[in-house]
């Protein structure tokens, strides 16, 4: 678990910008999407929804910070870890905690779960349940943007453990084939279930994949959520205006078990507790201290953030089911 | 007769053959270090080692492919898939090469080994994660396709597999790995293709299988005060299928509903009825029922979920229409 060293093909970490209304917003962002499976982790505790439940906590800079690289039109498509993607994107609190809840409310009407949230307006086009199975996709969202010409990037979230399954292999091989405008993100949190990375695959630098297809590839630590920016920043803009696949690991770790029901014993609590020292989100706290920002305005945020994420659990509480009888209407479309 | 879990004895099926054979080996993600997503394989690292129980990455159509070419050249693979969802990445290996390269080459090659692992709906986990692919697997000759309802089945069923020369597909209970049950005590095994009458009836046959046993063993309890005596037949094995312990059973009490997790259309149930009406067409008082998961993906939601696999109530509402008493 040491540190990477930058790597990259085109090495251009630019001079960080600080906007502090920036900043503000990746705090704010990062900060809600903590809360959020906080209360999430606590509501499944007391039963008020069943399922699996992936947390993201320990990772949060990843999805802000590549979504902040995004323009509101470009697509996201990420695993069944994705509640981070979806707020990122631009979902509200109150419709991923509705549809944890299975209500009608939720953004995918309680159908699919903590699993599957969709949104299509906000071209978040969703989380999936079989490891590496939406791979692909993502280079067919990237094949329409690039046939339709319309300048939109597709941005495709997966695990370490996405790496060792065909369908990983198959879409990036057919992105590069045809220069697709994508970006393939691995978060390596270096497991895939209880399994290490260097028993899920004998060459653990995930980003030299890329070599192999002939597409870019950069590799950088995932704690700080303007590095991500700017590096997934890089990768957008080669695949917006090159039309050029990037292959992008960034290491990163979960706090938590695999799932609710992975107490996570095959970590030790010395490794877990040194990754806890680089919170992305203590690390973007950090950030506004540095350029300044009052502590009374952070504590401003913080109170905002708290309220918005207990507004939405009372949301999903108070909200309606769907009726048995509108199910058949969304298996095929009349 | 002790009593063990459904899991555990799963783990002694494995363990005794591992034990006795030591072709066989247990692969898939998971199953070592980690003990096994559902805790199947606790311990069998410990007692076998690393040569025998291997931790695979999530590379199914890989993992699934060593198995059928490890079968091929003369090994006894066990291969669990995490759960039966995950097989689907992996249909080609098990559709275009386990169930024909036997055919295809004429019988110079045979492929014992077996493909283990969690089947059916859980508990919201939504459509990727709740499928019943029985169907989808005993329609593909060269498979045989086993479905154990109880620890003792399960333990018996196993072994049998474990030796039996062909690619099997043996689907457990994911929600019934915590069950309960009496199993015999020292060595046995119980044959593919051998069905059991689970309780014995006179007024109607439930056919179920895995799940859907308890489910009919359930309702049996439940209609017996009101004098209807229900006979609850298991096949056990989907394919091959004892047709003529069905049919002894429904020609005894004339009257027939399945019920059956899965979807309803090219379903298991389907294949069942049209042999039962064939074969009992004199003796039918009603035409064979079916009760099925509902003709959709599964939903999240946990009462729409419910609604979506047969439960007491609408199988009850199955059985006395088939009795014409409502
Ligand atoms: C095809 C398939 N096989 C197995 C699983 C079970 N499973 C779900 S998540 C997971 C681990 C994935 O790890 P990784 O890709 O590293 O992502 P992370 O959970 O670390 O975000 C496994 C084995 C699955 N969902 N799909």
């Amino acid at each position: 678990m040491s540190r990477i060293e930058r790597e990259v093909v085109e090495p251009r970490e630019k001079a960080r910008s600080v906007d502090k209304a920036q900043l503000v917003h990746y705090y704010q962002q990062m900060l809600a999407i903590r809360r959020m499976e906080e209360a999430l982790a606590k509501a499944y505790a007391l039963r008020k929804f069943g399922g699996f439940l992936h947390l993201y906590i320990g990772q949060e800079a990843v999805a802000v910070g590549a979504i902040a690289a995004l323009k509101p039109e470009d697509y996201v498509i990420a695993t069944y870890r994705e509640h981070a993607h979806a707020y990122a994107k631009g979902m509200a609190a109150k419709q991923i905690i509705a549809e944890m809840y299975g209500k009608e409310t939720g953004c995918s009407k309680g159908l699919g779960g903590s699993m599957h949230l969709f949104d299509a307006p906000r071209n978040f086009l969703g989380g999936y349940g079989i490891v590496g199975g939406h791979i692909p996709i993502a280079a067919g969202t990237a094949y329409a943007s690039k046939y339709r010409g319309d300048g939109r990037v597709t941005l495709c979230f997966f695990g370490d453990g996405s790496v060792a399954q065909g369908a990983f292999h198959e879409g990036v091989a057919l992105a590069a084939l045809w220069r697709l405008p994508v970006v393939f993100i691995c978060e390596n949190n270096l497991y895939s279930m209880g399994t290490p990375l260097y028993r899920s695959l004998s060459v653990t630098d995930v980003s030299q994949k890329a070599l192999g297809y002939g597409i870019a590839r950069d590799r950088f630590d995932g704690e700080d959520v303007l590095r991500v920016r700017d590096r997934i920043g890089e990768a957008v803009r080669r695949a917006r205006n090159e039309s050029m696949p990037t292959l992008v690991e960034i290491r990163t770790y979960r706090f938590r078990g695999h799932s609710m029901s992975d107490a996570g014993l095959y970590r030790t609590k010395e490794e877990v507790e040194e990754w806890k020292k680089r919170d992305p989100v203590g690390f973007g706290r950090a950030l506004l201290e540095k350029a300044n920002v009052p502590e009374a305005e952070i504590a401003a945020i913080e109170a905002k953030v708290k309220e918005e994420i207990e507004e939405a659990v009372q949301f999903a509480e108070d909200s309606p089911e769907l009726a048995y009888e509108r199910l058949a209407e969304f298996t095929y479309k009349e | 007769m002790p009593t063990v879990a459904y899991r555990e004895a799963l783990n002694q099926a494995m363990a005794e053959e591992m034990e006795r054979d030591d072709r066989i080996f247990l692969m898939g993600e998971e199953v070592g270090h980690y003990n096994g997503a559902y805790k199947v394989s606790k311990g069998l690292l410990d007692k076998f080692g690393e040569k025998r129980v291997i931790d695979t990455p999530i590379a199914e159509g890989g993992f699934v492919g060593v198995g059928i070419g490890a079968a091929m050249v003369g090994l006894r693979p066990i291969i669990e898939l995490m759960t039966w969802n995950f097989s689907l990445v992996a249909a080609d290996q098990l559709i275009n090469n386990a169930a024909k390269i036997r055919q295809m080459s004429g019988g110079q090659f045979t492929l014992p080994v077996v493909f283990r692992g969690p089947g059916g709906s859980a508990h919201q986990l939504a459509a990727q994660h709740s499928q019943s692919t029985e169907a989808l697997w005993a329609h593909i000759p060269g498979l045989k396709v086993v479905m154990p309802a109880n620890p003792k089945d399960a333990k018996g069923l196993l072994k049998s597999a474990i030796r039996d020369d062909n690619p099997i597909v043996f689907i457990e209970g994911e929600v019934m790995y915590g069950d309960q049950g009496e199993i015999p005590e020292g060595e046995y095994t119980i044959p593919l293709g051998v069905a059991e009458v689970k309780r014995q009836g006179k007024d109607l046959t439930i056919i179920g299988w895995s799940k859907m046993v308890k489910l009919a063993l359930q309702v049996a309890e439940q209609l017996a005060p009101e004098g209807i005596d229900i006979e609850v037949v298991d096949p056990r094995t989907i394919r091959p299928l004892d047709e003529a312990l069905l049919v002894q059973s429904v020609k005894k009490t004339g009257r027939c509903l399945i019920l059956e997790e899965g979807w309803p259309f090219n379903g298991v149930g389907a294949e069942i009825a049209y042999r039962i009406g064939k074969a009992c067409f004199d003796d039918l008082d009603a035409p064979v029922e079916r009760l099925t998961g509902a003709d959709m993906p599964m939903p999240y939601n946990h009462h729409l979920e419910a609604m979506c696999v047969p439960d007491a109530a609408r199988t009850i509402a199955a059985v006395k229409r088939v009795l014409y008493l409502e």
